[in-house]
């Protein structure tokens, strides 16, 4: 008797049982591995970048990436919070920042660029998950508008036009619209495909964006809807506008930012209808600012203008609940 | 030693009608309850009452139980049915499955002869019969289809007769293609009988998904299956209906998966209501590695244990071992929501799980009403597809009943 009591107390022991609410499985997915897979992606891409412009636009990663990771754990220090660093997704607003850069500005550019997107782009916000905007992309409007001849001059500049030094592809459909040089845009489809030096960091492959795009919808990181409707609206608009569609899909930061900006999670809508609705207006802005404006770029503006429009967007496109009468 | 709890099934508690020291036979009645809404309890073998003191059950909660120790030898009895087929109206069918104490086996246990009191100005046209396994890792559905299909068949029969319903489905899931086939078989000659294969996803057993899956019909928020005249019962209440009317045998054992990765060999189990999990577990070469949780249910909505001093009861489907390694580790702060929006696009209820969270933890219980808290299901999706891992059942839980008791006061 004895002896069975003790026996059964040892086997108690030994099952030492957590309990905690349902459900008892979980997903494998984390924060750290969609950001990581999303780093993987932008890959191909980088690495062309730093083919292409060599030592400039390794100093421009590596400087950006640095700044955002160390701002974001000087804050997380200051805040007295955990750190948050291991998550990746200050490496990947780094990464991303670089990739908005033009490849010859001045070491401190991508280093003020970090720590603005980090500092005044998310952590001000309270963090991941808080922020309004895209942080990189509130980074690189910042700099745009402070050190505007860096960032629209730093370019390998692109003849035609001599005269001005760093001009784009979008530049000079720009002069061309205006109607000061005439010039051929189909004659640009395939660098801007597959090898252009005269742009951003990210703006050397639009297939390799494609590439890496198509890979994140695969695996379920991303939805498809938003980087669909933002690039569709942009060819049909551009088409009825009498632009050069394919031209400008394939031309400036689009599939960069179609895929890995405007998709990003905190700044868009988060229901299926929100995200088509989002990628609709970037669209619409998108091509609006670059055909009408005296700005040639306009994914970035466009995507932050939407961003302020996500809170909205979330708050009246609510899905119809299974059961909810319809009236 | 088996255990009844007096409070197996969603309803009134039972009352003891036996005293301790009396000698009890295997399908005896021990304990009723006068409400409708109730279901008796059989003694599931012949011995002697020990005890009637509160005891643990699988919610971690004391209830009242009837401790009987069996006696060496078994002595069974059954309760009285008419042999005469004309003698089965819907009323009689009624009365023995509710004599029979069947509740719903697929978890929830429901009262079932409640359930076949449809109210008259919502008429039943389809019964639907559930072999989508209600969760994963449990298997109890499909060995009930490929074993017991002529009692599937049958009980699905009785139930039409008694809510003169003129369609029946049987629904199961495509990864179980020797269960259609099976089940195909032997209904080729019931012309009223479908069969019908439904893709394989979590939560495809779940009644209103299930409805909406086989006849297209949403049933209201709020509402119930019988609402868009659907009557929906799991494989293993089927066959326990078939088997209280032909053979008068009230619930005193059902099939229990005991699985897991953290088992020595998974089995699907005959059990006596009553028997404790530690039998199960030891029944099946005990566990096996560290053990990180053990649940009653499945793995999505079961429940986890602290110790295996809990009786089997006539809704427990499954008991599932899982190691350490594969234990969510367990936090203490909430991680901030990346929104992804993963639990939007998971959630069979279509509610926004995200927003339900943040607002339960602002507490403004107003608007998480408003998102729809009350159509959850509790599948447990939301929580599952997570990256930062938020406690969304947990959360959910504690605003529904907050919620519940506002409109209650």
């Amino acid at each position: 008797m004895e002896e069975g009591k003790e026996k059964k107390e040892e086997k108690k022991e030994e099952l030492k049982l957590i309990i905690s609410v349902s459900p008892h499985i979980k997903d494998v997915i984390s924060t750290s591995k969609i950001m990581l897979l999303v780093i993987l992606a932008l890959l191909p891409v980088t690495l062309e970048a730093i083919f292409l412009f060599k030592f400039d636009a390794l100093q421009v990663i590596l400087l950006s990436v640095i700044s955002a990771v160390l701002t974001e754990a000087a804050i997380n220090k200051m805040r007295r919070l955990p750190l948050t660093i291991t998550d990746c997704s200050a490496l990947l607003t780094g990464l991303l920042l670089a990739l908005v850069l033009p490849p010859r500005v001045p070491f401190w550019i991508p280093l003020i660029g970090g720590f603005v997107a980090i500092a005044l782009g998310k952590q001000i916000f309270g963090g991941l998950g808080y922020n309004i905007f895209n942080p990189a992309l509130v980074a690189r409007a910042i700099l745009l508008l402070s050190w505007t001849k860096h960032m629209t001059r730093d370019f390998i500049p692109l003849p035609p036009i001599d005269t001005v030094s760093g001009a784009t592809p979008l530049f000079v459909a720009k002069q061309a619209r205006a109607g000061l040089i005439s010039v051929n845009l189909a004659q640009y489809y395939k660098p801007l495909l597959l090898a252009n030096s005269h742009g951003s960091l990210g703006e050397v492959s639009a297939f390799l964006l494609l590439l890496g795009g198509l890979f994140l919808i695969w695996q379920k990181i991303i939805d498809w809807r938003i980087p669909v409707s933002y690039i569709g609206t942009v060819l049909v608009f551009t088409y009825f506008l009498k632009g050069d569609p394919i031209f400008y899909i394939l031309a400036g930061g689009l599939f960069l930012g179609a895929f890995f900006m405007a998709t990003d999670y905190v700044t868009s809508p988060i229901t299926r209808t929100g995200r088509v609705i989002f990628g609709i207006g970037c669209g619409i802005v998108t091509t609006l600012i670059r055909l009408y404006s005296g700005n040639p770029e306009a994914v970035n503006y466009s995507i932050l203008f939407m961003n302020a429009w996500t809170p909205l967007i979330d708050r009246y496109i609510i899905p119809r609940k299974f059961g909810a009468v319809t009236k | 030693m088996v255990v009844l709890p007096l409070s197996q099934h969603v309803g009134a508690p039972c009352e003891p009608l036996i005293q301790v020291g009396d000698k009890v036979k295997a399908g005896q009645k021990v304990a009723e309850s006068s409400a409708f809404c109730s279901a008796p309890i059989h003694s599931p073998v012949f011995g002697e009452v020990k005890a009637i003191e509160p005891h643990l059950t699988f919610t971690s909660a004391k209830v009242m139980s009837i401790v009987i120790a069996p006696f060496e030898e078994q002595q069974e009895e059954r309760i009285v049915v008419p042999r005469d087929e004309t003698e089965l109206t819907p009323e009689v069918i009624r009365e023995i499955v509710k004599e029979a104490g069947i509740v719903g086996l697929g978890g929830a246990a429901f009262p079932t002869h409640v359930k076949l009191s449809p109210p008259k100005e919502k008429p039943i046209d389809t019964v639907i019969i559930n072999g989508c396994e209600c969760e994963p890792y449990l298997t109890v559905d499909h060995r009930n289809l490929l074993e017991k299909p002529e009692k599937i068949i049958d009980g699905l029969k009785l139930i039409m007769k008694t809510v003169s319903a003129k369609q029946g489905y049987i629904a199961i899931e495509d990864n179980k293609p020797d269960a259609i086939e099976t089940i195909l078989k032997h209904c080729e000659k019931e012309v009223e009988i479908d069969v019908v294969a439904l893709k394989t996803k979590y939560p495809q057993g779940a009644e209103k998904q299930l409805i909406k899956a086989i006849l297209k019909r949403e049933v209201p928020s709020g509402g119930l299956p019988f609402d868009v005249g659907a009557l929906v019962q799991n494989v293993g209440t089927t066959i326990a209906i078939s088997e209280a009317v032909r053979e008068g045998k009230p619930l005193i054992e059902r099939i229990i998966t005991v699985s897991g990765q953290g088992i020595k060999e998974a089995k699907n189990l005959l059990v006596k209501i009553g028997t404790l999990a530690r039998e199960l577990i030891d029944f099946c070469g005990d566990v096996v590695g560290e053990t990180g949780k053990i649940i009653f249910g499945g793995p999505m909505t079961g429940y986890a244990l602290f110790t295996l001093d809990v009786p089997v009861v006539k809704g427990t489907s499954g008991i599932v071992v899982i190691p350490k390694k594969m234990t969510p580790e367990l936090r203490d702060q909430i991680d901030l929501c990346i929104r992804c929006g993963r639990c939007v696009e998971a959630c069979p209820s279509r509610i926004m799980p995200n927003f339900i969270l943040d607002f339960t933890l602002a507490e403004k219980l107003d608007l998480v009403e408003k998102y729809g808290v009350l159509d959850c299901i509790e599948c447990g999706c939301c929580g599952f597809v997570c990256p930062t891992k938020r406690p969304f059942v947990q959360l959910i839980r504690y605003a529904k009943g907050k919620i519940l008791e506002e409109k209650k006061a």
